[in-house]
């Protein structure tokens, strides 16, 4: 049954509904993105004037080995950080998943109480324990260690954002197998199937739309995430989203930093199109 | 066994032998114990109190995937991202059997079921009724020594349900496998078992073969539970070896019956009558009750009004008004087409029943 | 009974392990932070006895205090205007039928993938070329470009909550009202807008904490009189440890922690409340 009225039925409530979110979307969203992109475009004249004159000279610069090299280290630390996510996700939103609702609860929440507590917070909480006179190598000289350089490196980047994307992990995982027919495990265990052969012949394919979800939730906002790799890396840490605001706080090089802006965005979606590609192909029979 | 969660007693001091061979069905209604009961048979739940034995071995703390038992789930739980083939074969190579002869098998188990050529299929592309069968061939190709229902046909409609019920029974027969089976539907359970317990409450009420439930009843409690009943409180005035004679002040009358009752006198009784073992009977102003055979000794009848009727196409079913107030049902089967025709409302009858027709109920 | 002790698996010890350790690893930096804000020294690490010093000074930190205000004001607007906006989108794309439908659809999804910075940029340009915010506007109208840039990307996640809530609504209900005499846009107020109201509590929750949180977009739309609380942090956390930070970041984390609670609170009873 078709459920939605055409709107040509009622164009005044339609209008009075959909024109304010349409009107802000195009104003302040769509518009200013096209300006970037028309400035991707552009060619600095002068101190301030920019000359939209078509020219592919961004695009061609971005693609030059110093930046190629920027954006595979971006995608190499946000894949290692999505990958430990998904390492220490997993566990934790199976064991939420199954446990007693009072317990279930209280792991719930405190998961998600990083989540609602302020970014840049939980980055410095998380750099007090790191740094060289923090907590850890606190710890290690007490044991009559030499202390570790932990702070402003890439390890450091990749941990930082494991700290504050792991949330986005669990909880998609956590709804997927808490979506699950529990009677589908018992049937593996009754045909058999020990728990660990359970979970990897059953719970894991099963829970695949939860686990991709997961992932995408951690990898697009790691991939071009600016905070933790500017706070916690070191001089060599430097990802894209570092590079896009030197070009326009420093540099000034706003049709530069444009075009590495839309080449970070094109990348996103690539990410995204990838995700619903390998979901269309195992839902089909 | 018995099985507590917290302070709920779900299952309480319950005690089972089940014959191999059987197909043995729990009934009960939602909430009795019966579902906890056979997950404590899979190894779902572990007994509070009490051991679980098959073959005299003890089972009661082996974990589900080390019993020789296999369940049939209420939803079927086939997974979804198997095929047919690999449902089938997933417990069998969990128990390690070689590719070849689990091949072999898995078409065994798919002739069994009658699902040959479907094997490739995923789940998403069967009926229920076809999901059902992927389900029971799963647990029947491990050859297991029990396999246990849970609400094996509940999923699916009236039609399909009732088809499959004999095709259920024919399999069981075929393979000669223990079956537990638990369900609320009572006509399920006395199509199918062998032999059924009546749960209630988390006990065990009575365990008897199905026609032994249903013409037998020990309780009023099974006798209201199985099929519908008509009870009527009395009193034992005279009870010999081959008769009784009981007080029945809620129907007006004083009963007949051919059988002793072995209660005393002081205690108060129930008649259980089922509705299909009365008869009416025509009943004009000033004309005697009828007379059957053994009357007045052997055929009991009280006088009524038919305050309702219910015309059920195979049957019709009429609801009388005794003297005393009380309704009672009978059912009377259309056997020609003119039958529903014979009675109709606010007509004055006499309701009959024999001296064997009734249950004497003690509890 | 549908929650067996044999697939209980938080009680088995791999995964006891596991989440011991991830539960150290999000909540030991935090406990840190908050036992470093008491202590009486500005060295981070060693402990030279307890002291409420740190947060005595954070009450004459009049520039701190204020990027607060603005935060707060900042998140109260953008809030109240992504709500709107939020349900509107939800509803008009629930209801109507209209050419463009999917590709409007795909567009409002647009703000919750694109990355942040690329949004910063964006509004960097747009508020410096196309339309330059006049300079020297009274507070609160100062906090102009941030309000319309938060907005911007919040109202779309409350539409996605808005919208999953309306798949569960009755429509007969509505139906209904309209039958015993309700116009359309009464029976909108009186049947499918409360039916929507958990889902407006946890939008206005996730909007308010969003546009708290955000340090990317903020950073590239603030002007130096409308610093916001994380932008001021980060000065901070650039400038070098100040004890400071530890002291306020521990009252915000409290804060969290209390509204975290009464969230849940208000949601338990909504929950009760609804159900029959």
């Amino acid at each position: 049954m078709e459920k939605r009225v055409d709107w040509r039925q009622a164009p005044g409530p339609f209008a009075a509904l959909l024109g304010p979110p349409l009107g802000w979307f195009l104003l302040f969203f769509a518009a200013p993105l096209a300006v970037v992109l028309a400035y991707s475009f552009g060619t600095n004249v002068g101190v301030a004037d920019i000359a939209i004159s078509g020219t592919f000279a961004n695009y061609a610069r971005a693609l030059e080995p110093v930046y190629l090299a920027i954006f595979l280290k971006s995608f190499a630390i946000a894949g290692a950080a999505t990958f430990v996510c998904l390492l220490l996700g997993f566990p934790v939103a199976l064991a939420i998943a199954f446990a007693q609702p009072r317990v279930r609860t209280l792991l719930l929440v405190l998961v998600m109480l990083p989540f609602w507590t302020n970014l840049l917070i939980r980055t410095y909480a998380l750099m007090t324990v790191l740094r060289d006179e923090g907590l850890v190598n606190g710890a290690l000289g007490a044991l009559g260690l030499p202390p570790l350089p932990l702070l402003y490196t890439n390890g450091a980047v990749i941990l930082g954002l494991v700290y504050v994307h792991l949330p986005f992990t669990v909880l998609p995982i956590y709804a997927s197998l808490d979506r699950l027919d529990r009677s589908l495990i018992e049937a593996s265990l009754d045909l058999g199937a020990s728990h660990l052969a359970t979970v990897f012949r059953v719970v894991l394919p099963l829970a695949r739309p939860g686990i991709l979800a997961g992932l995408l939730l951690t990898f697009i906002p790691a991939l071009g995430s600016y905070l933790t790799p500017d706070l916690m890396g070191g001089p060599d840490s430097q990802m894209i989203a570092n590079v896009i605001e030197r070009q326009f706080k420093r540099a000034n090089d706003w049709p530069f930093g444009a075009a590495l802006a839309f080449l970070l965005m094109y990348l996103t979606f690539l990410a995204l199109a990838a995700q619903g590609l390998f979901r269309g192909r195992r839902a089909e029979p | 066994m018995t099985k507590r969660f917290g302070p709920v007693v779900a299952v309480d001091d319950v005690s089972l032998a089940i014959a191999e061979g059987e197909f043995f069905a729990l009934l009960g209604p939602s909430g009795c114990g019966k579902t906890t009961l056979l997950r404590m048979l899979a190894g779902f739940e572990t007994p509070t109190k009490g051991r679980i034995l098959i073959d005299g071995e003890d089972y009661t703390r082996t974990p589900p995937n080390r019993r020789p038992v296999n369940m049939v789930f209420q939803s079927y739980a086939v997974f979804p991202h198997m095929t047919v083939s690999e449902n089938i074969a997933y417990g069998l190579k969990m128990d390690g059997v070689r590719a070849a002869e689990r091949r072999e098998r898995v078409a065994e188990a798919l002739a069994l079921v009658q699902l040959e050529g479907l094997g490739d299929r995923r789940p998403d592309q069967l009926s229920g009724g076809q999901r059902q069968r992927v389900a029971l061939a799963r647990a029947l190709v491990k050859r297991p020594r029990v396999v246990l229902l849970d609400e094996p046909l509940s999923a699916l409609d009236a039609k399909l349900r009732e088809e499959l019920r004999f095709e259920l029974s024919r399999l069981q027969d075929r393979v000669g496998i223990t079956f537990v089976m638990v369900t609320h539907d009572q006509d399920e359970a006395l199509a199918l078992a062998t032999r059924c317990a009546v749960m209630h409450k988390g006990s065990l009420v009575q365990v008897a073969t199905p026609a032994d439930l249903y013409e037998f009843p020990s309780s009023r409690l099974v006798a209201d539970f199985i099929g519908s009943v008509n009870l009527f409180e009395g009193r034992v005035r005279v009870d010999e070896s081959d008769h009784a004679i009981i007080d029945l002040p809620e129907a007006g009358i004083t009963a007949w019956l051919d059988h002793g009752t072995g209660a005393s006198e002081t205690v108060q009784i129930w008649l259980a009558i089922r509705p299909e073992k009365m008869e009416l009977h025509k009943r004009e102003n000033g004309a005697a009750p009828p007379v059957m055979e053994g009357t007045p000794e052997g055929y009991n009848v009280m006088p009524g009004t038919i305050a309702d009727i219910a015309y059920l196409g195979s049957e019709s079913v009429y609801e009388v008004r005794l003297e005393t107030g009380k309704m009672v049902r009978v059912i009377r089967p259309n056997l020609t087409r003119w039958d529903q025709e014979d009675f109709t409302w606010d007509e004055p009858v006499w309701l009959g029943w024999h001296a064997e027709a009734a249950a004497v109920l003690l509890q | 009974m549908s929650a067996p002790d044999l697939l209980d698996y938080s009680r088995r010890w791999p995964l006891r392990l596991v989440l011991a350790s991830v539960g150290l690893f999000l909540y030991l930096p935090l406990l840190v932070l908050v036992a470093m804000s008491f202590n009486d020294s500005r060295q981070t690490t060693v402990w030279r006895g307890f002291t409420l010093d740190w947060y005595a000074r954070l009450g004459g930190n009049l520039e701190l205090l204020a990027a607060l205000g603005n935060s707060l004001a900042i998140a109260a607007l953008a809030t109240l205007l992504s709500l709107l906006l939020g349900t509107l989108a939800a509803i008009a794309l629930w209801r109507f039928r209209f050419p463009g439908l999917g590709l409007v659809s795909a567009a409002f999804a647009l703000p919750i993938v694109v990355p942040e910075i690329c949004m910063g940029v964006a509004m960097l340009i747009f508020f410096a070329r196309i339309l330059p915010w006049p300079a020297g506007l009274p507070w609160p109208l100062s906090l102009g470009p941030i309000v319309i840039a938060h907005v911007a990307f919040i109202f779309p996640f409350v539409a996605v909550i808005v919208r999953a809530r309306l798949e569960s609504f009755n429509r007969e209900t509505e139906e209904a009202a309209r039958d015993l005499g309700a116009g359309p846009w009464r029976a909108l107020l009186d049947v499918v807008v409360p039916h929507l109201k958990p889902s407006l509590v946890a939008g206005a929750l996730l909007a308010f904490t969003l546009s708290l949180d955000d340090f990317v977009i903020t950073f590239f739309t603030a002007g130096p009189d409308t610093v916001t609380f994380p932008v001021k942090v980060y000065s901070m956390v650039r400038f070098g440890v100040t004890p400071e930070v530890n002291a306020v970041s521990t009252v915000l984390l409290v804060l969290t922690v209390a509204l975290t609670a009464l969230a849940l609170r208000v949601q338990a009873l909504a929950g009760e409340k609804l159900a029959p």
